[in-house]
């Protein structure tokens, strides 16, 4: 199981669970365009990711990008220890404008 | 490819690099001060550590680095290597080693195994010159040296890190890579100060294909490693990928080339070097009036702006070539060789045999059916069985110089521990035998090398008032002889004490108190199992320890072992093994209604039985074979064969290891290719049968162990000898 579903009428939240990885991409792309599409308020939550990847990295840069140019809000919440480590690896945190909690040390 | 199989081939290429490398720093050792062996060296450690860091290895990238980072300076001539060096290098090649079995057996070292990691990274440190430094921090917490004072500090930009420009390919994903790691990896030598990923090359998600790659990174790097190094990170990506690597303070025009090169707008780039501290706001500023300024001045000719960037990049561009080479090099090389499962080629060798038994049935039947064209059918099949069982039996043969080679280190270590000067010569090495039998003899061989170094040599002193050379001598010869190898270790030591040896084995109860040796069979005592104690005396102690062991591993091969030795002069060690395992070329022998198959490689000659001979067989059991003297065997009694002889017996004579004798046969059926099928454990205690086969008439021959046979001849003559003479 991989997608949690708690829609709501102009939003939609939702996590991904398990890998975010290549393996997935093609998956996820079409499972997360879907709710863009439908939704303008979008919510994903990122604390079951057990592992992300540059695709799964890519993934989310495309639909916050994709959600930018249709004028949608969208937003990352809780960022699993992975997720948060690739951020911070490629300075990302910014680009998102998430908060991300937790973690003890500083984000640059 | 999976994960998986990726580390099999990374563990099994490492430890090629490490014997490469083994082999290197021994010659090197040896006074050949050639680059291309340091070069060798230093690119087994190079790669083992790039590919080890692609599998997250830290534990070997990072013990591997230091040891990398010397070799570095032995190739810049910073560092001479000598025999300390090499040896430290060689301590440490051993443990690269170790961790690499840990990374096959997919386990963690432990804690003494990061215990020995630490102690020998202190020591490389000391060749590094710096000796206190944190071994865990140390790739990090180098500072760049020779940078700074070569680079003119007017026109580079001022920051002390490297800035690498990195732009993924589309495939890369594809491809199985992860341009992540490789920025995970560049913190494993060094410290990504800055990344800055390049979102806007990211297409929205509606048009995103997710398995392309789209990313781009610029990152400030800061890191003691040279440009190779850093551009050894993305060896595996290089071909698909956009990189950049300015080393720190380059020319504010090398930047202003990369931002003309790179894809994304101009001003948004000179942000990001900004961005990234690369460079700061007033060198962006002059970096890009100097580019208006290029621009301006009009359309420059082509050849104007290569030269410029030849200027820029000689290095780079020797660089380039090189890596080109290599690559040509290593595919040319990977092109002539396959690598095949052994099981494979077990299998196949299976099947040839199965199909050599075959052929041999059918062209069985052919003759029986009398019709010609049937018969010159199955004999061209039965050729061309034969081709291709030659050229299978081939696939497994291997030079026997790798097995040899190990032993430079083996003779190394040892004459270091026993403080001796022993030298290793090295001749036959191109000699082929079967890869099993090359696997089970690694084993008897150190055992003997390690023997002959430690009890056959003398120490320097005694060697000097002997009037020898004070370096000893071993050595390792392997040649043919008719079908079997014969691997001699021979040393210029002390030899074997004849009286001594005899002495302890009548104490011993091996052989009676007057018993008449010779003097090959009191050297052959010490391979009896009696023999092997410790206490023997001195100097010959430990020569019998565990040589019945040797003698039971050479045996199980088929092989055999035997000994010659003289007193003050040396001793030479022989082993005998057939050359392969499987299958063999026999003669088909019959006596009454069996068969038996007599290796054709053993048979010198056959000759009719004489009357004279035989009316003379109850009183000798030799006959004159053109003036020599022929000890021979009836096999009818020997296997004890129902049924009256024929009239007309036929001699066939076998050679074994210098020694000739007679089997005394009823008919000669001619050569037969014969599938080896070992017996059944209840027969082996049967003597002279080495195993058995298939005919083609679908009936069991037995295989003679002439071997045995021939010793049990000859030992026959020796006993009766006296009286004959």
């Amino acid at each position: 199981m991989s997608t949690q579903d708690k829609s709501q009428e102009a939003g939609a939240h939702f996590a991904i669970e398990g890998d975010l990885t290549i393996y997935r991409a093609a998956e996820l792309k079409e499972l997360v365009f879907s709710r863009i599409d439908n939704a303008s308020a979008i919510e994903i939550d990122l604390s079951k990711v057990a592992e992300i990847d540059s695709a799964g990295l890519q993934l989310l840069i495309a639909a916050k990008l994709e959600a930018m140019i249709r004028d949608k809000q969208l937003h990352f919440v809780g960022h699993s220890k992975p997720v948060q480590e690739v951020f911070d690896l490629c300075d990302l945190g910014g680009f998102f404008g998430d908060q991300i909690v937790i973690f003890p040390h500083t984000v640059h | 490819m999976n994960l998986d199989e990726a580390l099999k081939t990374f563990i099994i290429e490492s430890r090629e690099l490490l014997e490469q490398m083994e082999d290197a720093l021994l010659r090197i050792e040896q006074a050949e001060h050639d680059p291309e062996i340091i070069n060798a060296i230093f690119r087994a450690a190079h790669t083992i550590k790039g590919s080890a860091g692609l599998f997250g290895l830290e534990y070997i990238v990072a013990f591997t680095h230091v040891a990398e980072s010397v070799l570095d300076k032995v190739r810049s001539n910073e560092l001479q290597i000598e025999s300390e060096l090499v040896a430290l290098l060689l301590t440490a090649r051993d443990h690269i080693g170790a961790l690499v079995d840990h990374a096959a057996q997919g386990e963690e070292p432990g804690e003494d195994s990061h215990q020995h990691s630490r102690k020998l990274i202190e020591q490389l440190n000391i060749y590094l010159g710096h000796k206190h430094a944190a071994p865990t921090a140390v790739a990090g917490t180098l500072v760049e040296q020779s940078h700074k004072v070569e680079r003119e500090k007017g026109e580079g930009v001022e920051t002390d890190n490297w800035h690498i420009s990195l732009r993924f390919g589309t495939d890369v994903l594809r491809n199985g890579m992860d341009p992540l790691s490789f920025i995970r990896y560049l913190n494993t030598f060094g410290k990504t100060i800055n990344v800055v990923t390049m979102v806007e090359t990211v297409p929205p998600l509606s048009q995103l294909d997710p398995e392309s790659c789209y990313l781009g990174f610029e990152i400030s790097f800061q890191t003691d490693a040279d440009k190779a190094a850093i551009e050894g990170a993305f060896e595996f990506v290089r071909d698909d990928c956009q990189i950049r690597i300015m080393p720190p303070h380059s020319k504010v025009a090398e930047y202003v080339d990369m931002i003309r090169d790179l894809p994304e707008k101009e001003m948004r780039l000179g942000e990001i070097l900004v961005q990234c501290g690369t460079l700061t706001a007033v060198e962006l500023e002059q970096a890009l009036r100097r580019q208006a300024q290029s621009e301006s001045s009009a359309k420059r000719p082509l050849g104007e702006a290569l030269l410029e960037q030849k200027v820029v990049s000689p290095a780079v561009v020797n660089a380039a070539l090189e890596k080109q080479k290599q690559v040509k090099d290593s595919k040319t090389a990977e092109n002539s060789l396959i690598r095949v499962d052994a099981d494979k080629l077990d299998q196949l060798i299976n099947l040839i045999g199965e199909l050599t038994i075959a052929s041999a049935g059918t062209a069985l039947v052919a003759q029986r059916a009398g019709i010609s064209e049937l018969q010159e059918a199955a004999s061209t099949l039965s050729r061309l069985v034969e081709e291709v069982r030659d050229c299978a039996l081939t696939l497994r043969m291997v030079q026997i110089g790798a097995t040899f080679n190990r032993f430079q280190r083996v003779v190394r270590d040892v004459s270091k521990e026993l403080g001796k000067d022993i030298e290793l010569v090295i001749s036959g090495a191109e000699t082929e035998l079967d890869k099993t039998v090359v696997e089970k003899i690694g084993d008897p061989l150190t055992h003997l090398v390690r023997n002959s170094m430690d009890h056959g040599i003398e120490p320097a002193d005694v060697r000097i008032a002997n009037g020898k050379p004070a370096k000893g001598t071993l050595h390792l010869n392997a040649f043919h002889d008719s079908g079997s190898i014969v691997i001699e270790v021979s040393d210029d030591g002390g030899g074997l004490k004849k009286d001594k040896i005899l002495k302890k084995a009548i104490e011993r109860g091996l052989v009676p108190a007057d018993a008449s040796l010779s003097d090959k069979e009191i050297f052959n005592l010490i391979f009896e199992a009696g023999f092997s104690t410790a206490d023997v005396v001195s100097n010959l102690s430990g020569r019998g320890v565990g040589m019945d062991v040797v003698r039971r591993n050479i045996t199980a091969l088929r092989g055999s072992i035997d000994l010659d030795s003289e007193e003050g002069r040396g001793t030479t060690i022989r082993i005998r093994l057939p050359l392969t395992l499987a299958i063999i070329d026999g003669f088909l022998v019959g006596v009454g209604k069996s068969s038996f198959v007599i290796p054709l490689d053993l048979v010198v000659e056959c000759i009719e039985l004489s009357d004279e001979d035989r009316r003379a067989a109850n009183e000798r059991n030799y006959l004159s074979l053109r003036g020599q003297v022929l000890p021979y065997m009836r096999l009818r009694d020997m296997f004890d064969v129902s049924g009256e002889p024929v009239r007309r017996e036929n001699v066939v004579v076998v050679q074994y290891g210098g020694t000739r004798a007679g089997l005394v046969v009823d008919t000669l059926q001619g050569e037969f290719q014969t599938v080896i099928k070992p017996l059944g454990r209840i027969f082996s205690n049967v003597n002279g049968i080495g195993g058995s086969t298939i005919l083609g008439s679908g009936e069991v021959a037995l295989i003679l162990d002439v071997p045995r046979l021939v010793q049990q001849v000859s030992a026959q003559v020796e006993k009766n000898g006296l009286e004959v003479a």
